[in-house]
């Protein structure tokens, strides 16, 4: 059933990780991406991994969840690895027709693996232990010196909110609606691809009628309850750094200045 | 033979998971042809999913549906032909409008058992009449159309299929009792006219006792009662320990009957000044007129 | 009037006009005073005004004639907008559609964290608001996974933690089931009994406007009848002939009644029903 899908993905836990501000979660988790990328040889992305395993060790989160969201991108790994394997520079490996490998080819199907791996993993660890709510809350506070040029900070974190609200809502209400289409008879698993696509016209302007009727409700409930924009809003829940966060920054410090000094030192693996 | 059985119906969510669970569990049931049949059970007690298997919406994780003595499992290809004999109508049907005019929509159903546009279009218009739907309705949009107009609309969609049998959850869920009545009353002279089978889930059980032949209760996934509506109702005290009610009248005649007095269990308001009326004038509480 | 809290003067109101249609009066002058914990049942066919009257009382519309006030707060002003709003909560119909958190709890804090209160503040009356509606367990879930009485009982607790004078309850039970019609209505007599919280509560089930101080039903845009329960019940033939319900126990009297049996002009519920017909009825055999 659709209404299975989850999205966000939270798990629930006490671990390290689990306690850390989502702020800084946050922006660790982008700055292990940029590093990713700095990672120009084999060592600094050997640093890198050595980094993941840590964090992954220290979520608490089973190994299972982890291979799960690797399953969802394995299809996107191998097919970068193939273009790279055979778009490499460097010895000549295997040949046929137009068609070669070459040693560099090899080498850089691996290094660009290990980097998505990496950063799905990465992204995974936040969206795993961090909820949803926490982490709109993060990117709020963090875009907050953004109001300075006019970007309404606010009103996006608002609007997030009330996606991740919505989803689950939404998603339950297209099952209904697919279930009563097909009590009429609608066939939404045969044909080509034009009658398919047809096939969903039943069931997305039922959808887009009652989102609109959700969005009126809400706004109505929205204003009962005395809403009106950012200005002069507080916040239940503040959010505190602690003696962990600071230890994590400083470990990912150390990382990130040894993914560095590689770079510097050891010539790129990339081809 | 029954229009609709069920044998040894079991159908679990998530089959396979740790979550699984099990919403209906071991139910054979006989649906008689013709008969107006009531299915209650509170929220969770597995009477919508059971519906929904009626139906072939839902394929069961095990054991059989019969529709006219055939599993309709027999060639899931042809599911989709149950469905038009199977009529579903959902909680809240005026959801599933989509056609840019009633007729339309209504028309969506026939159109899609294969009839040509003009065959359909003369089932939506019985249809549409059934529901009590105006013919100046007809051309307009059904998002123009009042609360309990769309719902009547979306109902002479699933009636227009004209199947054997017809399945309501909630026909009149946020109606008020003016909409709840009239809609009520529409059903039943549908089932009266077309001689239909007519399958009628609710809450409210003062409906259920107005217009069903029969009451299939259902809790924790089971078939716990099939019986004639008058002798379910009598069982009110058990229907009140699964969290279920008997309507207020049925409530008042059980109570006189638990403190002695020789009356029977009655189901509308109607039949119960029948049933005290001798009574009371034997009390001698006539007062002149 | 001037002991009211809540008070509607000669009210009316027409929605505006739609393209070709003609703009549509729904209510005709209405003058209601509702009384500081008082609780009020507003009884009415859909279309018959009770909705569009609820959401004079906080500002949410704004009489085309006459004047609401909210304890002496004129609803036009818009600088009292918030403060008005503040006072006097309202729960719509739809539980799934005023939930605006991704967790119980911060939606419960919405509305204090929109009036500014400090954040130690909000967490001390989003506790509260929830053990008030028996929901503090729930506090970590999500709105989605919880059934129709819950999601409205969260509801409720998102109102109260603004700390309101008056709950306004637009047809809250219509989507539920009995089970959730039974939790909800519990929880706003308990909020009326134990905090002193006016409740109006807007309803088609006849049923649950018998536990409430006052019922006032109304018809076509005007206050058809009004009185405690048991004055408005036992006008069985005004009722019936507007296509209102009454209750069966009450039915079942009135008619006996009718037919010249001495019962009492109206019963209210299944006890007060067996009770008037026990006096009259030969008493029964020992078995």
């Amino acid at each position: 059933m659709l209404s299975d899908i989850t999205l966000g993905q939270y798990l629930p836990g006490r671990s390290l990780i689990h306690r850390m501000d989502p702020r800084v979660k946050l922006a660790l988790t982008f700055a292990f991406i940029v590093f990713l990328f700095v990672a120009s040889n084999f060592q600094g992305l050997a640093l890198m991994v050595a980094l993941m395993l840590v964090v992954l060790c220290l979520s608490g989160v089973p190994v299972s969840q982890y291979f799960k969201s690797l399953k969802a991108i394995l299809f996107i790994v191998l097919f970068t690895a193939a273009l790279n394997l055979f778009y490499g520079s460097g010895r000549r490996v295997w040949g046929w027709k137009f068609m070669q490998i070459t040693d560099g080819g090899i080498g850089n199907a691996i290094f660009i693996s290990v980097r998505i791996v990496c950063l799905i993993l990465f992204s995974s660890v936040l969206t795993f232990t961090t909820s949803p709510t926490q982490l709109t809350d993060a990117m709020e506070r963090i875009m907050k010196p953004l109001q300075v040029l006019h970007v309404k900070v606010h009103e996006i974190a608002m609007m997030m909110t009330i996606a991740l609200r919505f989803v689950p809502t939404l998603l339950e209400e297209t099952d209904r609606i697919m279930s009563a289409q097909k009590a009429r008879g609608a066939d939404m698993e045969s044909g080509g691809l034009r009658q398919r696509v047809k096939s969903l016209i039943p069931v997305l302007i039922p959808l887009f009628v009652s989102s609109f009727r959700r969005a009126y409700d809400l706004a109505m409930a929205m204003e009962c309850r005395c809403y009106h924009g950012g200005e002069g809003r507080t916040r239940m829940k503040q959010l505190h750094m602690t003696g962990l966060d600071a230890a994590a920054v400083a470990v990912a410090a150390v990382f990130c200045a040894g993914v560095v000094l590689c770079a510097a030192l050891f010539p790129a693996s990339l081809h | 033979m029954f229009v609709l059985e069920t044998k040894d119906l079991t159908y679990v969510y998530g089959a396979g998971t740790p979550f699984h669970k099990t919403a209906v569990n071991r139910v054979s049931v006989g649906i008689e042809r013709g008969e107006f049949l009531g299915i209650i059970g509170h929220t969770g007690s597995g009477k919508s999913t059971f519906i929904q298997t009626l139906n072939g919406l839902l394929r069961p994780t095990s054991g059989t549906v019969l529709l006219n003595g055939k599993d309709i499992w027999a060639e899931p290809k042809k599911i989709r032909s149950v469905r038009f004999r199977v009529g579903m109508v959902f909680q809240y049907p005026e959801h599933q409008l989509f056609e840019e005019t009633v007729l339309k929509d209504i028309c969506f159903g026939p159109g899609n058992m294969g009839l040509s546009a003009a065959q359909a279009e003369e089932r939506a218009r019985r249809a549409a009449k059934f529901v009590g739907l105006d013919n100046e309705l007809l051309g307009k949009s059904p998002f123009e159309l009042s609360g309990g107009q769309k719902r009547r609309a979306a109902i002479a969609g699933v009636i227009a299929m004209d199947p054997d049998v017809l399945v309501l959850d909630e026909p009149t869920a946020g109606l008020d009792p003016q909409g709840r009545d009239m809609l009520l009353e529409q059903i039943s002279a549908y089932h009266r006219a077309r001689g239909s089978t007519v399958i009628l889930v609710s809450h409210s059980m003062e409906d259920i006792a107005r217009f069903a032949d029969r009451v299939l209760v259902m809790n924790e996934g089971r078939a716990v009662m099939l019986d004639k509506t008058k002798n379910v109702f009598a069982r009110g005290r058990e229907l009140e320990a699964m969290g279920l009610r008997v309507p207020q009248i049925t409530s008042i005649l059980l109570t006189l009957r638990e403190k002695g007095y020789p009356v029977r269990p009655v189901l509308t308001v109607d039949e119960a000044v029948e049933e005290l009326r001798p009574l009371l004038r034997k009390g001698g509480a006539h007062h002149a007129q | 009037m001037d002991k009211s809290y809540l008070s509607a003067e000669n009210v009316s109101y027409a929605y505006p006009a739609r393209e070709d249609e003609e703009s549509f009066e729904v209510l005709h002058g209405v003058d209601l005073g509702i009384k500081k914990g008082e609780f009020v049942a507003l009884l009415g066919h859909n279309g018959s005004g009770k909705s569009t009257l609820a959401k004079h009382f906080n500002a949410l519309l704004l009489p085309a004639g006459g004047k609401v006030y909210v304890d002496g707060l004129d609803t036009m002003d818009e600088s009292l907008k918030l403060e008005i709003r503040r006072r006097v909560g309202l729960v719509l119909q739809n539980p799934d559609n005023q939930l605006v958190a991704s967790v119980v709890e911060e939606d419960v804090a919405f509305g204090p964290e929109n009036l500014g209160v400090p954040p130690p503040e909000i967490r001390r009356r989003v506790d509260d608001a929830l053990r008030a509606v028996g929901m503090y367990d729930y506090r970590l879930n999500a709105p989605y996974k919880l059934s129709g009485g819950q999601k409205q009982r969260v509801a409720i607790a998102g109102i109260i933690a603004m700390q309101p004078d008056c709950i306004v309850l637009d047809e809250p039970t219509a989507m539920l089931d009995p089970r959730g019609r039974t939790e909800v209505l519990d929880t706003i007599h308990s909020l009326n009994r134990g905090k002193g919280i006016t409740i109006v509560l807007i309803t088609h089930y006849m049923d649950e406007a018998v536990g409430a101080d006052r019922v006032v039903v109304m018809d076509d845009g005007r206050i058809l009848t009004q009185g405690t329960p048991r004055e408005v019940f036992s006008q069985v033939r005004l009722l019936k002939a507007h296509q209102l319900d009454v209750p069966q126990a009450t039915e079942l009297v009135w008619r006996l009644r009718r037919e010249g049996f001495d019962l009492p002009e109206c019963a209210l519920d299944t006890a007060e029903c067996v009770a008037a017909l026990e006096k009259l009825l030969p008493r029964p055999q020992k078995i």
